[in-house]
């Protein structure tokens, strides 16, 4: 707030609040919300573009086994389903903690924050599970092109989720100290794209790479 | 396990004469560049007004100095190669050891497409783009000054890569299986994979930010279609970036995976399959060369049309002309592997898409012929420059339709025909067009000219040297010689490498008389200086302002009604009016976040090439703790106060006024 005087906050040409929110501040200089939201979808583009190249590579490498396990082997449909549900759920939660953002409604949105945190680390802690079985028995990504392209692809979404959740934690602490003003809400709607995102990715993943490999 | 990883003193390459002697002349600059800084005090100039600069303008301008900076490594390796082949004829092994030549013709291929020609698009870019649309700076003006603290950090990798360990010997594919472990065992391929892999999330956010801004923060009453034709081609050219370099940030990721977890995506155990990388690599490095060549289009485009006086010959056509080269650059990239074995359906799609491209570059041909047809041509620098490329890119045009034809590439692939191919239309595209738009804007980003006499020596040393050094290529092309050969053994090809390596010669006096005329210009700056800003009676907004211009670009954002915006207003008279009062301008701080965050990343990179582990954790942490204090910092923004406005534009408007009773 320091260097800006109270009596120009309304003052730039664009029209535009420069900074109306309590203790917030603009990262960019006569950004708005919109300016952030748009070039957030941008970078989501190119993260599909990213994952588009990966599965291409999952689809070219499947059923190169090398003699080794294929998926059929390995999959665990039900488990992978508590895990699917886990993420899906966390969409909703999101959603939640979204609205009551919007509303200014700041422990309901602290509150739908966690919950989802809590499922996105259940969603987490059951892929680690998955690797760390399928690595002890023998099954680990050095075993094949097809067990190098699923774990490549599955953990590429699974890091993103874990940046996700370490965002949403940032989140968190923000709405604690800062409350909902203008900039804190762009965030949390940067980030809902992000979440909303990864799991229309891991609704591709758990389509082609589990459903399908399970046949 | 060490605590420096991999990374010992023998590392440093004491057994090289000439490594260790380009390491001492560049310890030696480097120190005189330190001791001058520090002689004149200016570590707090460059410090505040450069290197935490979130300032479009300047950001441009460090982006072509790391340009300039490469284009003379990059060179350097150049003409090592073609001494090295002139030499090493009839059996004779030259100077160069294959170790050594293959990591040169490496580095060469790297540096001049990732480390001078993108920095050098992108710089001008910057420097041009928010100005020709009226906005005060980009979309996201810190994320612009972390973008290009990454392409730097990039930079040094590949340089530190000189005096630590070594460079890839695979070529600047990096094609596997040969970039596996089991056949690169060295940290070469790694440097190459870091290096590449940083600045390339730093040109992917780019791509992100100007497109943000074009879409955003275009002046008032300018709609998509009346946007400057380099703007235009830019954001074609970032509608590739983004559409494109995920997929080389993807397999870059892939052939990490490979190399550092002993997966088994391109090796040739495990049902690895090496085509995959040829595929995605293409799918990204095709697109890659009209995001080189598209931006260059559009600065002829400018050039021609200022030069002439004219507004630009189909304007609409042009448009849709790159936005079909951009279209068809992603379905043509399997031509650099027709020799792969696919069938003769799938090699006839991609033999036929490739020469369809042929068709929209002709378009915007003879819209620059059209644009010429009657016009007034004045031959300055960037017009030589534009009259140069639109010869030499047509004949390089044509071989690579030549090259389209599956057949004929059967004969041609991988020999020095591609090679004269490729540099035919990237020095005489994209190298000529960044020329043309450095000495076409050079004044408006610095406020004086360049030396337009030296100018005009070093475009013809170009243009000749350019011939001289590749045409002798197609021809050895033609006679089976292929590319990367450290020495030959075929008295048919030597007379064509020895003019080859005559023609380096000339190219090596045109670049230097462009340093000299860079120098020139500098030391003279007092007595060619561009008053009113507007020295070539420019047609878009950019030409509008000072030269350099205000530090907020526009002091009330322009309202727009044509695509040449500026003679609109000219016309209308209404070019250089105060307004009534000011209005307070909202501006970014400084920052030195980007440094942090790029220079973490930098760390990352080269703790992972020696297998520093520890370091690589320490780094990581380090690039995620600065980036949310950098979301967290206080004090990010300011606003110019009206009275200082006013000052600065009532300066503007009287050295407009001087020059106009002058003309007078």
């Amino acid at each position: 707030m320091s260097a800006v005087p109270e009596t120009l906050k309304f003052a730039n040409d664009h029209g535009l609040h420069a900074d109306d929110h309590g203790g917030g501040h603009h990262d960019e200089h006569h950004d708005t919300g919109g300016n952030t939201l748009f070039g957030f979808w941008l970078y989501l583009m190119t993260d599909c573009i990213l994952f588009a190249s990966v599965f291409a590579t999952y689809a070219v490498l499947y059923m190169n086994t090398d003699g080794g396990v294929s998926g059929k082997d390995i999959f665990d449909l039900n488990f992978v389903l508590v895990e699917t549900a886990a993420l899906l759920v966390s969409s909703i939660t999101y959603g939640f903690a979204l609205l009551c953002a919007h509303k200014q409604q700041k422990a309901g949105t602290l509150l739908w924050l966690l919950v989802t945190m809590a499922l996105g680390c259940v969603f987490i802690a059951m892929e680690v599970y998955e690797f760390h079985h399928l690595i002890v028995e023998g099954n680990g990504p050095d075993g094949s092109a097809f067990l190098s392209s699923f774990f490549a692809l599955v953990g590429m979404h699974g890091l993103h989720v874990t940046a996700g959740l370490i965002w949403m934690l940032v989140m968190v602490f923000e709405v604690l100290k800062r409350g909902l003003g203008a900039q804190t809400v762009t965030r949390l709607g940067c980030l809902s794209l992000f979440w909303h995102f990864l799991d229309i990715v891991w609704v591709c993943v758990f389509s082609v790479v589990y459903l399908l490999g399970a046949m | 396990m060490s605590l420096l990883g991999n990374l010992t003193l023998d590392a440093v390459p004491y057994h090289e004469p000439i490594i260790m002697v380009t390491l001492a002349v560049i310890g030696v600059i480097g120190l005189a560049i330190v001791g001058l800084i520090t002689k004149y005090q200016k570590w707090g100039v460059l410090w505040h007004n450069w290197l935490t600069s979130v300032d479009h303008k300047r950001l441009g301008i460090m982006y072509i100095i790391l340009a300039l900076v490469m284009l003379i490594r990059g060179f350097s390796d150049a003409i090592m190669m073609r001494t090295q082949l002139a030499m090493a004829t009839n059996g004779a092994a030259g100077y160069l050891p294959p170790e050594h030549y293959d990591q040169i013709f490496t580095a060469h291929g790297i540096i001049m497409i990732i480390f001078m020609a993108m920095p050098f698009m992108i710089g001008l870019m910057n420097i041009v783009l928010p100005l020709q649309i009226g906005a005060r700076d980009v979309a996201f003006p810190f994320m612009n000054n972390l973008s290009f603290w990454l392409a730097a950090a990039g930079a040094v990798l590949i340089n530190i890569s000189l005096g630590l360990g070594e460079f890839a010997k695979t070529g600047w594919l990096a094609y596997p299986p040969l970039s596996e472990m089991s056949f690169s065992p060295g940290v070469g391929v790694d440097y190459y994979i870091w290096a590449l892999q940083i600045s390339g999330i730093g040109t992917l956010l780019t791509g992100v930010n100007f497109l943000a801004t074009v879409f955003k923060m275009r002046a008032p009453g300018m709609k998509l279609m009346q946007m400057p034709i380099f703007t235009w081609a830019c954001t074609w050219a970032n509608i590739l970036i983004v559409a494109s370099f995920p997929i080389l940030t993807a397999v870059l990721g892939l052939l990490t995976l490979d190399r550092y977890l002993d997966f088994h995506f391109f090796t040739n155990d495990g049902g690895g399959n090496a085509m995959m990388y040829i595929n995605l690599f293409w799918a990204w490095g095709h697109p890659e060369v009209y995001i080189l060549v598209l931006p260059a289009f559009g600065i002829f485009s400018e050039v021609i049309s200022t030069f002439t006086g004219k507004r630009l010959f189909g304007y609409t056509s042009m448009v849709w002309a790159s936005g079909a080269i951009s279209i068809l650059g992603f379905v043509v990239w399997l031509h650099h592997f027709f020799t792969m074995g696919s069938s003769a359906d799938v090699n006839a799609f991609f033999g036929v898409m490739t020469m369809i491209i042929a068709i929209p570059t002709g378009v915007k041909l003879f819209n620059w012929l059209f644009t010429m047809y009657r016009g007034r041509l004045r031959i300055t620098v960037p017009v030589l420059w534009t009259l140069g490329f639109m010869v030499t890119f047509s004949i390089g045009g044509m071989t690579g339709v030549l090259l389209a034809v599956p057949g004929a590439d059967y004969v041609l692939h991988n020999s020095l025909f591609l090679v004269a191919h490729f540099h035919n239309t990237i020095i005489g595209g994209a190298v000529f067009g960044y020329m043309a738009g450095f000495a076409f804007w050079f004044p408006k980003a610095t406020g004086f000219h360049l030396n337009e006499r030296l100018g005009k020596y070093s475009f013809w040393c170009w243009q000749i040297g350019f011939y001289v050094a590749f045409m002798p290529l197609y021809v050895l092309g033609f006679l089976g010689m292929t590319r990367r050969l450290n020495h030959t053994n075929n008295p048919d090809w030597n007379i064509w490498l020895y003019i080859a390596a005559l023609g380096a010669v000339i190219i090596f006096v045109g670049i230097v008389l462009q340093f000299v005329q860079l120098y020139v210009s500098i030391r003279d700056r007092k007595q060619n200086p561009d008053v009113d800003g507007d020295p070539w009676n420019g047609h878009t907004l950019e030409w509008s302002t000072a030269s350099p211009p205000q530090f907020y670009n526009f002091a009330v954002l322009p309202k727009v009604h044509d695509i040449d915006a500026f003679t609109d207003m000219k016309e209308k008279g209404i070019e250089y009016q105060a307004p009534d009062e000011y209005m307070p301008i909202h501006m970014p701080r400084n920052t030195a976040a980007g440094m942090q965050i790029a220079g973490a990343a930098g760390i990352v990179g080269f703790a992972l090439i020696w297998h520093i582990w520890w370091l690589a954790i320490v780094g990581s942490l380090g690039m995620v703790v600065a980036l949310i204090a950098r979301c967290y910092a206080k004090d990010v923004d300011y606003y110019v106060e009206p009275q200082e406005v006013a000052e600065i534009e009532r300066a503007h408007l009287a050295s407009v006024a001087t020059v106009k009773e002058e003309a007078l």
